[in-house]
């Protein structure tokens, strides 16, 4: 059990002893906690942490794993093909999820979970229970379960859907955890189990709510999700100690383990240089930048116990953050730095005949479907007594060993076929473009269309100067035909931003409806002057221009934003900000380097 | 199952708890689509409106809930079983239906009775999903990630209000007219334009941003989930309120008036904004008349149409499909230049 002098709320607490303690959190209440996002490679550290996990749960707890690929039936349910004919009457199997009720299903390679399967997931999370609705069989059974999604991704866009981990109460990376730091843990099944009984009867006050709302919006934490999750890792923590009601102690833990990793700005710049200095942060926030929460009134009004316990609870959150994510949000300079979400669902497209067989659907034959057998005779099967009986006159009578197969019973195969990429250019050909440096960026575009070829990537080209947009190339595989229209490329004139940028989104939009990845290269130095409906003027020219790029970000296109200006630009910066952008100064960017970040941000989406 | 969290006990998100509302009181407005921000109570709210629905009175012994009232939509059943006797009326709740992800195509369409057909080789018809969701709503989370083939059959059975379902020589048709409620996450991936126009009314949510909101969002649930029977007791008196102005606003709107000046407003707003057919004004119509009746109001007026527009119409502007933020200005600056910049009624 905890001992009474437990390290202070500031002291700097080390990654795996964080880890650990969120084992044991997790154990005492797997399904309110919802579970563990555990970011880390296959080897010994992550072994000893799912170890110590088994060795917490108290002995009858399901831990189960979930394979990544694994089909609705065994994830869900279905019925059970073969105990059905053995018995003459339907036989549901249970799925994975429902066997583990009252347990903990482990997510194997979360990172590469699909959309769907996510959706799945989380719904099972949401509710606490299945609904199956199946081959036949329409059931709800309980699963109240915990996951630990299992995330060996090896890049900032390698994760699972933002959908599964926003659910998920712990965030933990292992990453940094060398075998020597992996000391004793400090509770036992023991602990665990005592702190379940107790669980439903530790109470929470007033401030604690207010805090741990406090906290995560001092944080940048936008959704309702997170404070909620802290309460009942509060409450646990509370029930693990021993104590009969949530205190300060409590809430630092649940803040420390639920928000650190989900902070998306730092409540104070003040804060000296490195990471671990428990500096107490000013009275308030610094003024998040658009679209953040703002901090409201009430936090000045909340009583002084409120207010003081939020800043003692946020050091702790503070003084516990990942050096990397300190740099990263110190880097955004108060920018969200929320990553786009690796939703796949527009990334792969079904198809009846080509790339990976994903399942199969009733369907009819013909128009180059395929069929597949198994599936056909495993939905045949279940009807022969009765076909046979409704035969027994005709020709077939007697004849068992003969399956009847009718047109209803015909599956096809369905594929997921993995689909290009559309990478379109939005070139700025204004005159304050082309003075500095048009030739340049055409140098860079060119080497990005010669790269785009090797990939088999589609390009196209949108040009913008004077009054309006124009689209010089619609998406193609020919890079002939691409380099000329772009040698052809006049500069001069005014800058139309707002018109470029719509018409590049148009165009994107375009490309995803029919069935590819859409990239987008803006290609300019921020200075707009021209609005959207032609007239002259810099204000609302500029206006316009973050107006388009906020709609670029609401549809979801992966962006990459050059500046061509000869220093770089704070509004082109500002704009790719605004369109979630990745901000590439030409200054410091050669071709190499662009081509690079286009080829980062094409892979990233695809699946 | 536990009972479900209290309708009224939402905080905010009026504009979701408001078209959920509009379709009860007239189910021909369509349905109501929901995209936002993670967590921010999309599914809690539709199954909140489940418990907070008013029973409905359903032919005794019909296996579809037919309308006692609306005999020319009745089953067959019904219908052969009508000829001989009067049919028996029955109170049974409304059914809102939710569709899993993972959910097979018979168990939505309905098909052959396996259990019948495997212990008493006899072919019945066993009904499915859309069967259940007749007269009550049909309920799809992630709407955006289901699949492709369900999509189609979902968007010829929400249009013509009627299942067909040809399988091993039974030929049963039945009505299946359902509220159809999506909610999503745009991130996740696109809908088909034709799913999009089975909805009548598209509204937006956000996670709350102020901080007083955001603390009784998590007072509430965990009150709820600690103790889900008293907080439904707490909040009993908010929900009876609510359902009867729910079931005033029901026997209120046939009588509710709509003047030309308004359906000439309304058409004039959607021909500025460039809808497509007539649906979008229909829409508009129906649901502003909805709401007058929802708020005990005699007529329509320009104020009802103001407040109800941008959810009727931001996801039929089709000329600009990029994305909802922009079409909801597009609605409100065409209805500014309408009516005029003062504030909305």
């Amino acid at each position: 059990m905890n001992a009474p002098a437990a390290p202070g709320l500031l002291a700097a607490t080390s990654p795996w002893a964080d880890a650990a303690l969120a084992a044991a959190l997790f154990a005492v209440d797997p399904a309110g906690t919802a579970g563990v996002w555990l970011r880390a490679l296959a080897g010994p550290v992550r072994d000893r942490w799912l170890g110590l996990l088994r060795e917490l749960l108290p002995a009858g707890d399901a831990l189960r794993r979930v394979p990544l690929h694994i089909s609705d039936d065994r994830l869900l349910g279905g019925l059970d093909l073969s105990a059905t004919l053995r018995a003459g009457r339907p036989v549901a199997q249970r799925g994975i999820l429902a066997e583990a009720d009252g347990g903990v299903v482990v997510l194997a390679m979360a990172e590469r979970l699909s959309s769907s399967m996510c959706a799945r997931l989380s719904r099972v999370l949401d509710v606490g229970e299945i609904a199956l609705e199946r081959d036949g069989i329409g059931q709800r059974i309980p699963a109240r379960i915990g996951m630990v999604a299992l995330d060996e991704g090896l890049t900032a866009e390698e994760r699972p859907c933002s959908g599964l981990t926003d659910r998920l109460a712990f965030h933990l990376d292992l990453g940094d955890v060398a075998t020597g730091d992996m000391v004793s843990p400090l509770h036992g099944e023991g602990d665990i189990v005592a702190a379940r009984i107790r669980l439903g009867e530790v109470t929470a006050s007033g401030d604690v709510y207010e805090t741990l709302c406090g906290t995560a919006q001092a944080l940048g934490i936008a959704s309702i999700r997170a404070p909620l999750l802290a309460l009942r890792v509060a409450r646990a923590a509370a029930s693990l100690a021993g104590r009969p009601e949530i205190t300060t102690q409590d809430a630092a833990i649940a803040a420390r383990l639920v928000f650190a990793r989900r902070a998306t700005i730092l409540p104070t710049h003040t804060d000296p240089d490195d990471d671990k200095d428990p500096s107490p942060p000013p009275e308030e926030a610094d003024p998040p930048p658009d679209g953040a929460p703002k901090p409201a009134e009430e936090q000045a009004e909340s009583s002084d116990v409120g207010q003081s316990m939020t800043d003692m609870v946020l050091a702790a959150v503070q003084a516990s953050m990942p050096a990397d994510l300190l740099s990263q949000l110190r880097l955004a300079n108060g920018g969200p730095a929320r990553a786009q979400t690796s939703g796949r669902a527009g990334q792969v497209r079904q198809s009846q005949l080509h790339g990976r067989p994903i399942g199969a659907s009733r369907g009819e034959l013909g128009a180059g479907a395929r069929l597949h057998i198994i599936e056909t005779l495993k939905a045949a099967s279940p009807w022969q007594t009765l076909r046979r009986r409704e035969a027994g006159t005709g020709d077939y009578a007697g004849d068992a060993r003969r399956i009847q197969v009718r047109l209803d019973d015909f599956r096809i195969v369905r594929f997921k076929q993995r689909i290009g990429t559309t990478t379109i250019f939005a070139v700025d050909a204004s005159g304050s473009a082309a003075l500095a440096r048009l030739a340049e960026t055409k140098g860079a575009v060119e080497l990005l269309l010669a790269d785009c070829y090797v990939r088999r990537d589609r390009v196209a080209l949108v040009a913008f100067r004077g009054q309006g947009a124009e689209l010089l190339l619609a998406p193609t595989n020919s890079l002939v035909r691409a380099k000329r229209s772009l040698a052809g490329l006049p500069g001069g004139g005014g800058t139309p931003l707002a018109a470029g940028i719509d018409a590049a989104g148009a165009l994107a939009d375009a490309v995803r409806r029919s069935g590819q990845t859409p990239v987008i290269a803006v290609m300019t130095d921020g200075r707009a002057n021209i609005a959207r409906d032609g007239s002259a003027g810099r204000a609302r020219a500029e206006e316009d221009a973050m107006l388009a790029s906020k709609r670029l970000r609401e549809a979801g296109f992966t962006t990459l934003l050059v500046d061509t200006s000869p220093r770089p630009n704070p509004v082109a910066r500002h704009l790719a900000a605004e369109m979630r952008a990745r901000y590439l100064p030409l200054p410091y960017a050669d071709a190499a380097r662009i081509s690079a970040a286009v080829r980062v941000a094409g892979a990233a989406k695809a699946p | 199952m536990r009972s479900a969290f209290p309708f009224s006990a939402i905080v905010g998100q009026e504009e979701m708890k408001l078209a959920l509302l509009i379709a009860s009181v007239d189910p021909s407005v369509g349905g109501v689509l929901v995209f936002g921000d993670r967590g921010t109570g999309k599914s809690t709210a539709v199954r909140a409106l489940a418990a907070l629905l008013p029973q409905m009175r359903v032919n005794d012994g019909c296996r579809y809930h037919c309308d006692p009232a609306a005999d020319n939509i009745w089953c067959e059943a019904c219908r052969e079983h009508g000829k001989t006797a009067p049919i028996k009326p029955r109170l049974a709740p409304v059914p809102v239906v939710d569709l899993p992800l993972g959910a097979t195509e018979d168990r939505i369409v309905g098909a052959l009775d396996l259990e019948r057909a495997l212990v008493q080789g006899v072919k019945a018809f066993e009904p499915g999903l859309l069967a259940r969701a007749h007269r009550g709503f049909l309920y799809i989370d992630e709407v955006n990630l289901l699949e492709d083939h369900l999509v189609d059959l979902l968007i010829d059975v929400a249009a013509s209000g009627e299942n067909v379902v040809e399988r091993e020589g039974l030929s049963i048709r039945h009505p299946a007219r359902f509220v159809l409620v999506g909610s999503g996450n745009p991130e996740e991936g696109e809908l088909r334009p034709q799913l999009i126009d089975r909805f009548g009314l598209a509204v937006e949510v956000s996670t709350p941003s102020e901080l007083g909101s955001r603390v009784e969002v998590v007072r509430r649930r965990d009150a709820y989930e600690r103790d889900p029977v008293t907080f439904a007791e707490k909040w009993k008196k908010q929900e009876d309120r609510l359902r009867r102005q729910l079931v005033a606003a029901r026997a209120r709107l046939p009588g509710v008036a709509v003047p030309d000046a308004t359906v000439e407003q309304a058409a004039r707003l959607c021909m500025m904004l460039g809808t497509d057919g007539l649906r979008g004004e229909l829409t508009l119509i129906r649901a502003a008349r909805a709401l007058a009746s929802l708020e005990g109001d005699a007529a329509v007026d320009d104020a009802h149409l103001r407040r109800i527009a941008p959810a009727a119409l931001r996801h039929r502007l089709r000329r600009n499909p990029l994305d909802e933020a922009v079409a909801t200005t597009r609605v409100e600056r065409a209805m500014a230049e309408l009516f005029g910049a003062g504030a909305p009624g």
